[in-house]
């Protein structure tokens, strides 16, 4: 008995030693390097957006490394897989600031899974930069929370438009994801800029993300003879959805906005998505000199075009990076401050500053889909104005004018 | 007049895959007694065979063309029976003489071991699958719009349907399937070989899914290692409707809850689909729990 009680006591004193020491070790930034923290959905339904950010950020995070880092420091990026879950994404967030004692994050793309991890960041006092949520309601969670997108009411004002101005719409049907305070979000905006211009919203319909049949709702809104279709949800039902619309012989134009870019969207489905519109953050047909520098330097390292999601997660990790130097350490405070103060921050998805309210004021693109290829089809300025107008005709526009 | 057509039209193409299902849960219940819950992940395994075999024959047979929809029908069918009879060999015989409740929990099991062993094997990330039906529009009306795909769906549906309905009425192993559903102690005095009989039925529901799991990937063409938990549910509920054990009761409530959700799907109510589809099962259990054409059975004491 004596034997064993001591053989008992030596196991556990043993393993909470060992359990002690390696708490300790992920416990302390391990000497000479930041440790940034970064959830997205690496996997699940809307996986590319995750992977595109990931691949972006890794990719400046290198390029700061290969130049020596930042306060003497080099970065290390932790990634974390949300898995495309909201519950996810709150486990994530938990693990990077607890156990990886990580100074910032970056994340979420998905505006539900910002929603679900920014609270947590912002009672750890952890700023975090979303590249790409656009939910209006995504930095009201508190102080700590940025992003470096555009927000849904300017996005949906911008469709909205584009489809009564340029489309020539005057009867709109919109399908959106009850699942996805994104879909919801936008959808609002979209309804009543269109309304307001005079327009005719005939049909509402709803799905929720996961879905795969889209036929009824989709002959409903067959019934109601729109001159466009609205539809604000994530590439992966998108993909189905239309491949259903004009398999039930709906040919007008379908519109949707950033949660569309993927290049899953169109894969097996070219010929359906003709006559389709996104508005985005960014487009590889960009001449400017920094974005066709981008673009080389991500082909180059990935062997593929960049999505917006990929110069997203590129110019967030650049932010990031930028405010850690100029706060001149890792206090969380200080950062805090510097990331606020981003002022006229040359980005790939354009010129950042972020305004009071942590959100960006960035123009919008707007793509049209010919044979799986986006090709810009339009420009509107952060105060709504249009900054470039191509025409909408079939030939697409490859080189446009500045 | 021309929405409710192409509803209805929706609503038959989906009811015939849930009917497919549903075939698998209502003959094992009627042999063993209890419900596979792994059936439905049974379906999303024939998908990803599909998806494969689709792949692998590519370069011999151009996907599209008749030849390869043949295979890819053949081989997942086949690989999904010999996962049917697999599982049960494995999974339900070493329990058949205890509880229902034991095999019951067993099945849920195997349910959550096999879509989670997919999610490790094929990644959670959907896939797109292979065009293998070239596609395009049948019948292009004002009213109704009928393509290629769904008629392949319902024309394949309604065979494999009628086949098992032969296999059930007029083959010998037909026979003795409705003898061990019917009194399984005295098929076994009558010189039946219950085992060969259970196997056998795991091999056909097993290969329906299977099918349905192509046909419902054809029209669907994403697929991932969860694809099969609400479609399993919801042929769950239309062999219930119809009534478990009866083999036309589940093809009628496949069709009935095709249609009824394809309808619901096109009013406001369309997010509430699902839970409208397991309010009629609530239903069903309340007002009338032998189902449609299910026999009132008394509980023998």
């Amino acid at each position: 008995m004596n034997k064993y009680f001591s053989v008992v006591t030596a196991v556990v004193v043993l393993t909470s030693a060992t359990f002690l020491s390696s708490c300790k070790k992920e416990g302390v930034a391990e000497g000479n390097d930041i440790i940034i923290g970064e959830y997205a959905s690496m996997t699940g339904q809307t996986a590319t957006f995750g992977q595109s950010v990931h691949a972006g950020a890794v990719l400046a995070i290198d390029e700061i490394n290969q130049g020596g880092g930042i306060i003497g420091k080099k970065i290390v990026l932790k990634s974390e897989d949300d898995q495309s879950k909201t519950e996810d994404a709150t486990a994530a967030v938990q693990k990077l600031i607890n156990r990886d004692k990580v100074i910032a994050l970056l994340g979420e793309v998905a505006s539900s899974r910002s929603k679900a991890g920014g609270p947590i960041a912002q009672q750890s006092k952890i700023p975090m930069i979303s590249p790409a949520s656009t939910n209006e309601d995504v930095t009201k969670i508190g102080d700590y929370i940025f992003r470096i997108c555009f927000i849904d009411p300017f996005q949906g004002n911008a469709l909205a438009s584009f489809a009564k101005k340029s489309l020539g719409a005057k009867r709109a049907a919109v399908l959106q994801d009850t699942k996805q305070d994104y879909s919801i979000g936008l959808a609002n905006a979209f309804r009543e800029t269109f309304r307001k211009s005079g327009g005719d919203v005939v049909s509402e319909q709803a799905y929720s993300s996961g879905d795969k049949d889209f036929r009824s709702a989709l002959t409903s809104i067959r019934a109601t003879n729109p001159d466009v279709i609205f539809i604000p949800g994530y590439y992966n039902e998108v993909s189905l959805i239309v491949r259903q619309a004009r398999e039930l012989g709906i040919t007008v134009p379908l519109l949707g906005g950033d949660g569309w870019d993927s290049d899953e969207l169109t894969k097996g489905a070219e010929q359906q998505f003709n006559n389709t519109y996104l508005s985005n953050h960014f487009s590889v047909e960009d001449p400017d000199a920094a974005v066709q520098n981008f673009v080389t330097k991500y082909k180059a390292k990935f062997q593929k075009d960049p999505d917006a999601m990929a110069a997203l997660g590129y110019d967030a990790a650049r932010i990031l990076t930028q405010a850690i130097t100029r706060a001149g350490s890792t206090d969380a405070a200080k950062l805090r401050d510097a990331i606020a103060a981003t002022k006229d921050f040359n980005g790939v998805t354009g010129k950042i500053t972020l305004n009071a309210q942590r959100n960006a004021e960035k123009p919008i693109t707007i793509l049209k889909i010919v044979n799986g290829k986006y090709h810009f089809a339009q420009r509107i300025g952060p105060n709504g104005e249009t900054q470039t107008d191509f025409k909408t005709g079939d030939t697409p526009v490859t080189a446009p004018a500045k | 007049m021309g929405e409710i057509l192409q509803q209805l039209v929706n609503g038959i193409s989906l009811g015939a895959i849930y009917a497919l299902i549903a075939l698998g849960y209502t003959m094992i219940y009627g042999v063993l007694r209890f419900i596979n819950f792994a059936h439905g992940d049974i379906f999303m395994i024939g998908a990803f065979s599909g998806y494969f075999v689709a792949n692998a024959v590519s370069h011999i047979l151009p996907t599209g063309s008749i030849g390869a929809v043949i295979v890819v029908f053949v081989a997942s069918m086949t690989i999904c029976a010999l996962l049917g009879a697999l599982i049960e060999y494995l999974a339900y015989r070493p329990l058949r003489k205890r509880p229902k409740l034991t095999v019951l929990i067993t099945a849920i099991g195997v349910s959550l071991f096999l879509e989670y062993l997919s999610q490790l094997l094929f990644g959670a990330t959907p896939r797109g699958f292979p065009e293998i039906i070239s596609n395009h529009a049948l019948i292009k009306s004002k009213a109704v719009t009928i393509d290629v795909v769904g008629a392949v769906v319902i024309i394949t549906s309604f065979t494999l349907m009628l086949a098992l309905r032969v296999i059930v009425m007029k083959t010998k192993i037909g026979t003795a399937m409705r003898a061990v559903s019917f009194n399984q102690q005295a098929a076994s005095l009558m010189g039946i070989n219950i085992s060969k009989v259970i196997t056998f039925t795991f091999m056909t529901g097993s290969a329906l899914a299977a099918a349905g799991g192509v046909l419902y990937a054809a029209q669907y063409p994403s697929i991932d290692p969860l694809m099969g938990i609400l479609p399993g549910l919801k042929a769950f509920v239309a062999a219930v409707l119809g009534g478990i054990g009866n083999i036309t009761g589940a093809a009628l409530g496949g069709m009935i809850i095709g249609i009824v959700e394809s309808f619901i799907g096109g009013t406001f109510l369309s997010t509430y689909r699902d839970a409208i589809v397991f309010a009629i099962l609530i239903g069903i259990l309340i007002f009338k729990p032998s189902g449609i054409l299910g026999k009132n059975e008394v509980e023998k004491v």
